[in-house]
């Protein structure tokens, strides 16, 4: 059953060369032996220079997507959706527990990559980002050309996303999305959540 | 071939059949306790919004699951709409051992004498089924002072003048208030009226083998990683096994009680773990299967005498499904009142449970439980935008500035709010499904008007700087969830009713319900005491009629 397996934060495919660099690093002792594994596997993500592939998505969907999100959660002085990894948490849903969604995505980014390009004559990631809120102020209100978007409802697509971008924000970090507690952060939240991890201390039931 | 007979065979391990087998055991029954779903497991669901009970992003983590599970939901136009458990329109509890036990709130209501006696006390409300309960308060009072203390009750009703009469106090010490609650207390109080702390099934202090709560934010939604809130899972089934005699059986699925052409239950016809068909021999049934489950599994038990389902010759099984309308109100305030103490609901007011000029009962109001992250999305006075900068900079000037008063009217109970089974469609096991039609009474509406303006005014006096009330977002739709009852309605005129007092179903002597379908009327609090008392009631009719080796 979906929920009772367990993810972790590592990407699909390691990212070899940025491993190496830290395990060099490490090696002339700007780590230190001290610090162990963690901090190596911590340091892994935050020294990588490639993007992960994804497994739903092609480059362009995805280039797409990201800007979509970053309207609907956008980075201030706090991290935004692209920042947050959202895209990730998307992606990976689509493979497994959001199979159901898989065509309501590529329909849906086919539809609103055509609208921008029908309407303003420029894809969607290339406009400015006042231009982009009122594409998608134009979809939201359900006014794009309809025969772009056939059967699917605009309105139906936009709030899919917005609902699944809050996920990958403000969710566990564990699904992908939410990336070094990004939203916690901003919220002002203990990350991660530290009591209750005494658990195995406490008595149990006899 | 049937399985070897035993005393009793009980379906569904929740907050009702929890107790029915270790009362049972202890008397020294064998108990075989069917349950759907598997013992829940903290490890799985650790701190993770999206795996809660209730934002099951990805299913349902405790239960049922989206793959196997469905029904059929009757929109107000009469359209029909096939759902999963993870839809709110499924109006799911739980599917675990322990049922909505392990993940809920773990409020401790009793119901006040007056939601035993609505009929008497405020008269007929056109076009309802509204009537008194067969058994008053003070018959239940002892079961639900067996309930508080068996399974942990920590409360103080030191200012709550409202409450039924109690012989004993409460076996732990209530819970202090939090930030929020301390400022509704004080705004309340200036108001006249009567804040006390929440009664939890949850450890105050050590209590029975389990330790003190521990606080943790996610709470609702979630196990409890030690055990400090109290369920079935961890209080009563434990003491049933460890007398020999209780067996609980995971992963199987009730199809159907069988009944003889005597009118006599022999047995359960279920599928195991394997999805093999299996037949469970017994003296005695009792389904304690939650309202809309126990009216299911009546309704698909089709016999020469009971042609329509057990205990439906009259038509009642599956009507008068209720819920809760929940409603109140939300406030912004200046400063931050967020405490990092979960659950964070800790401060009640029962003033407008009942003799509200006008009106015919009320509901109960407390601060809400601490909303995680992306539950708090959702949460926006009338009219603010739902994504760009404004989203975010609502979200980070305002999670911890929130204030909410919610809580359950009274519902008024109608004949065409029911479950019934759908003629079509059918689970992974080729079981019937649930069909749900009909709505609330409107009535409720009006009540929750008047609820939700007592919150509003309360949550003014605590000086919020914007204000908005929380009213029935779906508008009177249909009851059940969480709260679900009524749809195997106790009573002692068999035309209108399903059982009698002692929850045994009418005619089939041998077949006992113990939940929420039991409940006439569903109160204006969270109705699981109620159920753990109504299960320690029906365990005892069953005990003192049980004669050696048979029940008669």
């Amino acid at each position: 059953m979906q929920p009772t397996t367990p993810e972790t934060n590592s990407p699909a495919t390691p990212d070899d060369w940025s491993r190496r660099a830290v395990l060099k690093l490490s090696a002339v002792g700007l780590l230190g032996a001290g610090f162990g594994g963690a901090t190596a596997i911590g340091l892994t993500r935050w020294v990588r220079t490639t993007p992960l592939p994804y497994r739903f998505f092609s480059p362009a969907e995805a280039t797409l997507l990201i800007a979509i999100c970053e309207q609907i959660i956008p980075r201030d002085d706090a991290p935004g959706a692209t920042d947050a990894g959202v895209i990730h948490y998307i992606d990976r849903q689509l493979s497994r527990a959001f199979a159901d969604h898989q065509a309501a995505y590529r329909s849906g980014l086919a539809a609103f990559g055509k609208t921008c390009l029908q309407v303003y004559k420029t894809p969607f990631e290339q406009l400015s980002f006042t231009q982009q809120t009122e594409a998608i102020r134009l979809i939201e209100a359900e006014q794009a050309p309809r025969e772009l978007w056939g059967e699917q409802s605009q309105q139906g697509f936009f709030s899919m996303v917005i609902d699944h971008t809050r996920q990958g924000f403000y969710g566990s970090p564990r699904h992908g999305g939410n990336r070094d507690y990004a939203s916690y952060r901003m919220l002002g939240l203990a990350y991660p959540n530290l009591i209750g991890q005494n658990r195995y201390g406490a008595k149990r039931p006899g | 071939m049937a399985l070897p007979k035993v005393n009793v065979v009980i379906v569904g391990a929740g907050a009702g059949g929890g107790i029915v087998a270790k009362e049972l055991a202890q008397a020294g029954l064998s108990v075989v306790l069917l349950e759907r779903g598997d013992w829940p497991r903290y490890d799985d669901h650790n701190d993770d919004e999206l795996n809660s009970q209730r934002t099951p992003v990805f299913g349902n983590p405790f239960g049922p699951d989206d793959q196997r599970h469905r029904r059929v939901v009757v929109e107000g136009d009469g359209a029909t709409r096939v759902v999963v458990p993870s839809d709110w329109a499924y109006n799911n509890n739980a599917g675990c051992v322990g049922g909505g036990t392990v993940s809920y709130g773990a409020m401790a209501w009793r119901f006040m004498p007056e939601d035993f006696r609505l009929r008497t006390t405020y008269g007929e409300v056109k076009d309802s089924t509204l009537a008194d309960w067969p058994i008053s308060y003070d018959d239940l009072e002892p079961f639900y002072e067996k309930a508080e203390y068996e399974i942990g009750v920590a409360g103080d009703y030191s200012n709550n003048p409202f409450c039924g009469p109690r012989k004993k106090p409460f076996p732990m010490p209530g819970f202090p208030l939090n930030k929020e609650g301390n400022r509704v207390a004080e705004a309340a109080t200036r108001m006249g009226l009567h804040p006390f702390p929440i009664p939890m099934l949850r450890n105050s202090v050590p209590y029975n083998g389990r330790p003190a709560c521990i606080h943790m934010r996610s709470c609702v939604g979630f196990a409890c990683p030690v055990n400090a809130k109290a369920g079935s899972h961890n209080t009563v089934l434990p003491l049933a096994l460890a007398t020999g005699n209780c067996q609980v059986r995971t992963g199987c699925v009730a199809a159907e009680i069988i009944v003889d052409d005597r009118g006599r239950a022999t047995g359960v016809r279920y599928f195991d773990a394997n999805n093999k068909g299996q037949e469970q021999a017994a003296d005695l049934v009792v389904v304690s299967a939650s309202a809309t489950e126990t009216a299911r599994l009546l309704l698909n038990s089709k016999s020469k005498l009971f042609p329509n389902g057990a205990g439906n010759n009259n038509d009642w099984v599956g009507r008068n499904l209720q819920g809760h309308l929940y409603v109140g109100a939300s406030g912004l305030m200046e400063e931050e009142i967020y405490e990092e103490a979960g659950p964070g609901a800790t401060v009640a007011i029962s003033d407008f449970n009942h003799g509200n000029p006008g009106l015919v009962g009320g509901g109960m109001l407390a601060n809400e439980f601490i909303a995680l992250p992306y539950l708090f999305c959702n949460i926006r006075p009338p009219g603010e935008a739902h994504w760009g900068k404004a989203h975010k900079d609502f979200q980070r000037r305002y999670y911890k500035r929130l204030c909410r008063l919610i809580g359950p009217i009274q519902e008024i109970p109608n004949f065409a709010a029911r479950v019934s089974v759908d003629p079509a469609l059918k689970d992974a096991w080729g079981i019937p499904v649930c069909r749900l039609s009909g709505t609330r009474h409107p009535y409720d509406l009006k009540l929750g008007e008047f609820l939700s303006k007592k919150a509003e005014a309360i949550i003014r006096e605590m000086g919020a700087t914007r204000v908005w009330r929380n009213g029935p977002g779906r508008g009177l739709g249909l009851s059940g969830g969480q709260h679900q009852a009524g749809t195997c309605r106790m009573g002692d005129d068999p035309n209108t009713s399903v059982t009698n007092r002692h929850g045994q179903v009418h005619q089939i002597d041998n077949l006992f319900i113990a939940d929420g379908s039991l409940n006439v009327t569903n109160g204006g609090f969270n109705p699981v005491l109620t159920i753990m008392a109504l299960a320690y009631w029906v365990a005892d009719s069953i005990k003192s009629g049980w004669k050696g080796s048979q029940f008669r």
